[in-house]
């Protein structure tokens, strides 16, 4: 009953201030726009320019049709790619289609291998039984198929954007209620510090889910970025991540006199978080740096969203991340209840 | 004697600072208490423990014959901090309704309280407005309503009338004692506005967190000798240096 007259309140607070409202849904979308801009620049400007070898007109002609250059030439090397300053070479040698990119631009270099892979398989599904493998042995000058760029960044940016936007707002909810003495008041009444909590939780929990779901299907319908698993997996990470965000920005509240200090937690909390979700490759940094990387929520959701969105992984592959998440929420709630006695011994 | 509150050798300190110091009060049923004293003499830490906001290092707190903090006596307690505490984004009814439905308060009896308290501080026309929109005087007349929407035994008021002007503090002082008159409240003021301490049944003067002297405003002007409650405290405070 005290939970639900909470949530109301809060919705009703929200709802009045429009702003607020704003850079919660609004806000994500606009930067996540930005982002795909910046780093697929070059995407819709000139057509790719590939080398053919030995390949049959059909597929040529599927290719040049999937607005790709065509030019012939005499081999699948490195050597002639920067001749003829191409951006890849497509080969049949020995039977096996070949595929060598250039890739100073993984982002390109993605593209153009999804439009051959899609000419390929399209063709080699229309004419069964012809001699066309549908495997492309890929190969690249420069880097391996792992650099790659926004499709590796966005599910990243996706995840991330909830947990920064949904921790600053209810961070800063819950502190005006503290510097306006009406958490004093609050807790002057005979509601329960839990119920406190639960109401805090699912009062902006509504609208951190109204959130992640316009970002998520802005960013897979509208942006279209990869997403080769589930939605509803996309969903539910983001949605552990939002609680996560929730309860850990409620419980920095606590040490934060103003607004002001609130916002000073976003380069020593926030910030370090996308460092170690997977924008920077991992493997080269010291162990212990490592070590700390597995203590952020970011880590786990940003690994199971690059599985989802990018790897196509199933919900079993992710049940570790998402109980991590779980258990991360539990204690930062569990510490609220706790932090809560600051304003009533019971 | 029937008694509201009792105190009993309460000590309070924060570090190395003493915020109370072996504190022992009663205050009677259907009384106005005033607790007077300076700013920072420990009137609101005194007043936390009644709520059960903060807890004594030392002594007890019993309210209506029961320790201190508990939960459920919240029911009985209405409380004033000294910041209004309001949502100002939500009207004042929205506030009235918010705070209503933290107690045990049915949607018949939640309805009528809030009309009852809106019109006991003038505001039942102003209640759709937003409180962002309220005067200062609005606000503090709502926060008061606020405090006595569950319909409260005991009504807590940490300096009520700060802030406010001299016709708003009479209209808030004449709706204590209505309260107090006609449905026997027991009332808790704390104020370091001496004209104010005249009108309580019984004062205890408050300062470096122990209670100086304490009795009724004639009493004390009696024992004391002198005219003004002013000089009381002038008295008492000079007598333990």
């Amino acid at each position: 009953m005290r939970t639900s007259a909470l949530i109301k309140r809060i919705g009703q607070q929200m709802l009045r201030d429009k702003r607020t409202l704003a850079l919660l849904f609004v806000a994500p979308l606009l930067i996540l726009t930005l982002m795909y801009f910046i780093f697929n620049g070059n995407g819709d400007g000139e057509n790719p320019k590939l080398g053919l070898v030995n390949i049959m007109a059909p597929v040529a002609e599927a290719l040049k049709q999937g607005n790709i250059d065509i030019v012939d030439v005499n081999g699948v090397t490195s050597e002639v790619i920067k001749e003829n300053k191409l951006e890849g070479i497509l080969g049949l040698v020995d039977g096996k289609l070949t595929l060598l990119l250039e890739n100073s631009d993984p982002s390109q270099a993605k593209a153009l291998l999804m439009k051959i892979n899609k000419s390929v398989a399209s063709l080699a599904q229309n004419a069964t039984g012809s001699s066309l493998p549908i495997s492309i042995e890929t190969d690249y000058v420069y880097g391996s198929s792992e650099t790659t760029f926004f499709d590796v960044l966005s599910p990243i940016l996706v995840g991330f954007f909830v947990f920064f936007f949904v921790f600053l707002i209810s961070g800063i909810g819950l502190l005006r209620e503290r510097t306006t003495g009406t958490l004093e008041r609050l807790m002057s009444t005979p509601i329960r510090r839990a119920e406190v909590i639960t109401g805090y939780l699912a009062g902006y929990g509504i609208f951190a889910i109204i959130q992640t779901i316009i970002v998520v299907l802005f960013a897979v319908n509208v942006l279209d970025i990869s997403l080769v698993g589930s939605i509803w997996n996309v969903l539910l990470i983001n949605l552990l991540l939002a609680l996560v965000a929730l309860s850990l920005g409620i419980l920095l509240s606590t040490f934060a006199a103003s607004e002001f200090q609130m916002v000073q937690f976003i380069p020593v909390v926030v910030i370090p978080q996308i460092f170690f979700a997977g924008i920077v490759p991992l493997d080269g940094i010291a162990d212990w740096l490592q070590a700390v990387g597995k203590i952020m929520p970011l880590y786990y959701a940003a690994d199971a969203l690059k599985g989802v969105m990018y790897r196509g992984v199933g919900f079993t592959e992710i049940t570790k991340d998402l109980l991590v998440l779980v258990a991360f929420a539990a204690i930062f709630i569990g510490l609220n209840v706790l932090a809560l006695k600051k304003y009533r011994k019971q | 004697m029937e008694y509201s509150v009792r105190i009993q050798g309460v000590s309070k300190s924060y570090g190395k600072k003493t915020v109370l110091d072996h504190i022992d009060l009663d205050i009677q049923r259907g009384q106005i208490y005033g607790l007077i004293g300076p700013s920072g003499a420990g009137k609101t830490t005194l007043v936390k423990m009644l709520v059960g906001m903060d807890k004594a290092d030392k002594g007890t707190v019993h309210v209506l014959n029961r320790k201190m903090p508990n939960l459920e006596l919240l029911q009985n307690i209405g409380y004033m901090a000294q910041s209004d505490a309001l949502y100002t984004e939500l009207t004042g009814e929205e506030n009235l309704k918010f705070f209503a439905s933290l107690f045990k308060l049915n949607k018949a009896e939640q309805k009528e309280r809030i009309a009852y308290t809106a019109d006991l501080v003038h505001l039942t026309d102003e209640l759709k407005k937003k409180v962002s929109a309220y005067s200062g005087g609005m606000k503090r007349r709502l926060s008061l309503a606020i405090a006595l929407i569950q319909n409260p035994q005991i009504l807590i008021l940490d300096e009520p009338t700060v802030g406010i002007d001299p016709e708003l503090r009479l209209s808030i002082w004449n709706e204590l004692l209505r309260l107090k008159n006609s449905a026997g409240k027991t009332i808790i003021v704390t104020t370091h506005v001496m004209d104010e301490a005249g009108r309580c049944d019984y004062l205890a003067m408050v300062r470096d967190g122990r209670i100086i002297t304490s009795g009724s405003p004639r009493d004390l002007m009696a024992n004391y000798g002198v005219n003004s409650l002013e000089d009381v405290f002038l008295n008492a405070g000079g007598k333990r240096q």
